[in-house]
């Protein structure tokens, strides 16, 4: 059995907003917003990375739980905006979290990194105790390299998400998972070193339309339940028209999928995660209460997770 | 009704649009469809053909144009 302890985030301070995307891209600020329901997003400072986007959040986590980073047995770190192919972030930021033998793994999963890492470390928990898994993005030194796809742009932003797993208590007992990949598709939406992040928009909506929606009812069918039956969905933040299709495709209202993405943008790997931390600041686990969490990117890679409030 | 008329309907179903596309007109470019439309367009394609479309099927090429679109559902019946 593992226990979602506790979330945590950071967002840079800087705020972007559509009017200062459209002019940089070259659209109006209206277009950004009927197209994604992004209004604005968050830059890091110039000086700032991936690993201290990560530490600030992985900080948060933990002292809302009032966990010592001592108390960690692992730590996994989801990036796709990484600032070098190797090591990847997370071996620094454990080493800046004072850790110097604990194990620390990266996910270098864009977009559904974080809700692999919280299904991994569900089940590894019990082997490793407290793991922190940390969703971290600077999406903004990628789609500002030229060429610029406008499209792609004004979709993203910066940030870092953070969940403590554990294996003996929490806020929410941490049910089961259901993760996939398929590299059918695995260009139509990749990065490559120092270039331009390459997006199919069009194959990446229809594959995420489809494959959201069938993993989170195969999870929940296993489970007994249905989507009416759940509380909250805590999923990726794409884009405001693609959780909105999500919720149809699954017979639920829109308001049941909590977002953020007006305010934040896609940050990738870290969306889910903040959105949960946001979620749970604001409104929180009652015992009983049931969340899904949702993640869907490059890869492709998909899948959910279930989880019951405990307390 | 043929095939392709009937996908016609469906197309102007999805797009909300009386649309009139050439054969070989991409939906897309011509602004007919966007993005999210697409996934509706399938899912009106499999319930109206009683076809089941696999995921690996789902490149958006093969469903930019009417032509690719019968071309498609001709393959699969």
């Amino acid at each position: 059995m593992s226990f979602i302890r506790e979330f945590g985030s950071y967002l840079p301070a800087r705020v972007v907003g559509n009017e200062e995307m459209g002019a940089r891209v070259g659209c109006d600020a209206e277009w950004i917003m009927n197209v994604s329901g992004i209004e604005e997003r968050r830059f890091a400072a110039p000086e700032e990375t991936v690993v201290d986007l990560a530490l600030k959040a992985a900080e948060d986590c933990l002292q809302r739980a009032r966990c010592e980073p001592r108390e960690l047995g692992m730590v996994m770190v989801a990036s796709g905006s990484a600032e070098r192919q190797f090591p990847g972030p997370a071996c620094s930021v454990a080493n800046r979290l004072g850790l110097n033998s604990t194990p620390a793994i990266d996910l270098p999963m864009a977009s559904a990194g974080s809700l692999f890492g919280m299904s991994l470390a569900a089940r590894l928990a019990s082997a490793y105790g407290n793991i922190l898994v940390l969703g971290a993005e600077k999406m903004s030194s990628i789609i500002l390299r030229q060429p610029m796809e406008r499209g792609v742009a004004i979709l993203f932003g910066d940030g870092a998400g953070a969940c403590l797993v554990a294996s003996d208590k929490g806020m929410a007992r941490i049910i089961d998972s259901d993760i996939h990949t398929d590299g059918t598709f695995a260009e139509d939406l990749r990065l490559e070193d120092g270039k331009p992040l390459e997006m199919n928009g069009r194959s990446v909506i229809l594959q995420a339309s489809r494959k959201i929606p069938r993993s989170i009812d195969d999870l929940l069918r296993k489970h007994g339940c249905e989507a009416k039956d759940i509380d909250v969905f805590l999923m990726h933040q794409a884009n405001q028209n693609l959780i909105s299709r999500v919720a149809q495709a699954l017979g639920v209202s829109d308001a049941r999928f909590y977002s953020n993405i007006r305010r934040f943008g896609n940050t990738s790997s870290a969306s889910m995660l903040i959105a949960a931390a946001e979620w749970a600041q604001q409104f929180g686990f009652t015992r009983g209460q049931t969340a899904c969490f949702a993640g869907f990117g490059a890869g492709f890679n998909w899948g959910a997770l279930l989880a019951q409030g405990a307390v | 009704m043929g095939r392709r008329e009937t996908i016609i309907r469906i197309i102007r179903e999805v797009s909300k649009k009386n649309v009139n596309p050439d054969a070989d007109e991409s939906l897309f470019d011509s602004g007919m469809l966007d993005s999210f439309a697409l996934p509706d367009m399938v899912s009106a394609l499999e319930k109206e053909f009683s076809v089941t479309i696999p995921d690996s099927d789902l490149n958006p090429r093969k469903f930019d144009s009417i032509a690719r679109i019968d071309a498609y559902l001709e393959s699969r019946s």
